[in-house]
């Protein structure tokens, strides 16, 4: 399991029914790419986030795939329809079978 | 910071060196995209890609994808060791096909995107990012 | 080869070039979260005794999405350990049974202020002190906890914890009084060349600030955004730990952070560009 691993998400409090609302995320994560060397040559193994989701009451809204290119604290923004009240979950999936999850709540109003 | 048409290509004259010579797109990158469109035709209309035009450092490099109507967008760095970066799959309760991220770059190369629509089809775009080597040592 | 020659050689100009390629540092106005706008050029203050024109936050030599990253702090990634030293600050350390918050309570109330007056005079402990000494001070004295390694990432993020919740005061580092005497040596430090390349840290900050060093646009070489998110080592940096770089790039032995060399060096950079916002933790390439 990474350290200390600690999502963060941005999104607003509250929003109108079918409103369209802008969603940022960041998890701080080494995301060792599997190319690096350590000081005695050796390659440093792969260990990275490699999925991420994002469902509303139940339903999915992203579900991205993630490769070595993603850099350091991986960051998403990207957008969701608010269809009615209810609470967002977020899950990131980490190479060593670690789930980072964390979820949010969102009015309507 | 400014940039005037002057600047870089002083900037492109002298430093040649600094920026490397761009990378070829691999094999590897087109098996990717073979796979992901089974080899269908793509459209060079319907996504947008915007990433920098010079990365201010390969390590991070901000990039947005944009397919309005796509189900899901492949994002390769056609330049990198693997190339694959990251794909976006959207859902019912998606509020755009739209998604922005951070990405890293080994050095001077395409990037590409490719969108599957809902009707089947394919989109692609394309930027090139030029990646820098710092001054003192990066 | 001579000196002069050399140097324009480094600056990643070519045989056929006269001169290297410069870049006006950007014309934009730092604006944090839509509310804060931050003093990013100004006069130089008496402490720079005219060296520099104008002083010149280093956010305005960074490109357009670097820059835009630092005016959001969601966006800033070096908020994100900014949250993990205030978890810290409200934890129970050492056998005084004390947090950081036990004495101080709020940070954002009583540290306001504080990062933009460091590296400082005590006149306790007779020293000047950086931000770091004084978190250890307080550590090993009031709380009777282990002082936190100097470079280590819990004390960076604290420090920019404690820096962040002055965004937006001018830099205000007194010089003079007792301060003057490490002061001077920090000035003696900032003019002197290091390393087989023979560099000190004037003749591309004060000498070439705005040219292309290669592909990278120097700054003023400011300090005032310290600790730094940097893109290229995706974790926050302290002043000392930039130090250490630039002369070890200079391919010289370099000091050690924390060492009296980089905490008078310290000192005479942060006078340089008294006047500008404090923006810790900034984002830099």
């Amino acid at each position: 399991m990474a350290q200390d691993v600690k999502p963060r998400i941005k999104l607003p409090k509250s929003a109108a029914a079918g409103e369209t609302i802008s969603i940022k995320t960041l998890i701080n994560h080494t995301m060792e790419s599997g190319q690096r060397k350590d000081a005695d040559g050796n390659l440093i193994p792969r260990s990275i986030i490699n999925r991420f989701t994002t469902e509303f009451n139940g339903q999915m809204v992203v579900d991205v795939v993630m490769e070595p290119a993603i850099s350091t604290n991986p960051y998403f923004e990207f957008e969701a329809v608010v269809p009615e009240a209810g609470e967002f979950k977020f899950t990131w999936y980490d190479d060593d079978g670690s789930i980072y999850e964390e979820t949010k709540k969102i009015a309507l109003g | 910071m400014q940039l005037s048409r002057r600047n870089v290509m002083i900037m492109g004259a002298g430093a040649f060196v600094a920026f490397g010579l761009p990378m070829r797109a691999s094999a590897a990158a087109e098996d990717r995209i073979a796979e992901f469109t089974g080899g269908a035709a793509m459209s060079d209309t319907g996504i947008t890609l915007t990433a920098p035009e010079i990365a201010e450092n390969g390590n991070t490099v901000p990039v947005e994808v944009s397919a309005p109507g796509a189900v899901s967008i492949l994002v390769l760095a056609t330049g990198n060791p693997t190339p694959g970066v990251a794909t976006f799959n959207f859902g019912p309760l998606a509020g755009s096909q739209y998604g922005s991220t951070r990405i890293r770059l080994a050095g001077t190369q395409d990037v590409v995107a490719i969108a599957k629509m809902q009707d089947g089809t394919f989109a692609r775009a394309s930027r090139n990012v030029k990646v820098t080597i710092g001054g003192c040592g990066g | 080869m001579t000196r002069n020659t050399m140097i324009a050689a480094f600056f990643g100009a070519t045989a056929m070039l006269t001169s290297p390629a410069f870049a006006e540092p950007v014309d934009d106005t730092l604006i944090l979260n839509e509310e804060l706008e931050l003093v990013t050029r100004t006069a130089p203050s008496a402490a720079l005794e005219g060296a520099l024109p104008e002083v010149i936050s280093g956010w305005h030599f960074r490109g357009t999405e670097t820059r835009a990253m630092q005016a959001d702090d969601f966006d800033n990634p070096g908020m994100m350990f900014v949250e993990q030293a205030r978890e810290s600050w409200d934890t129970v350390e050492g056998e005084a049974g004390k947090s950081c918050a036990s004495c101080h309570g709020s940070v954002d109330e009583s540290m306001k202020g504080v990062r933009a007056v460091y590296p400082k005079w005590n006149e306790a402990a007779g020293e000047v002190r950086t931000l770091e000494m004084q978190v250890n001070a307080c550590r090993t004295e009031q709380m009777k906890a282990e002082p936190l390694k100097y470079s280590g990432s819990d004390m960076i993020n604290m420090t920019a914890l404690i820096s962040s919740v002055s965004r937006g005061m001018p830099v205000n580092v007194a010089i003079d009084g007792p301060a003057r005497e490490t002061w001077e040596k920090g000035k003696e430090i900032y003019y002197t060349r290091y390393g087989q390349l023979e560099l000190s840290c004037a003749n591309c900050h004060e000498q070439n600030y705005g040219n292309m060093i290669r592909a990278d646009h120097l700054s003023q070489g400011q300090i005032n955004g310290f600790p730094t998110y940097r893109l290229k080592n995706t974790k926050l940096n302290s002043a000392h730990g930039r130090f250490k770089g630039c002369i070890r790039d200079t391919r010289g032995e370099t000091f050690a952070e924390g060492s009296p060399e980089f905490i008078a060096l310290e000192l005479y950079v942060a006078s340089r560009g008294n006047g500008l916002s404090v923006e810790g933790p900034s984002v830099r390439n």
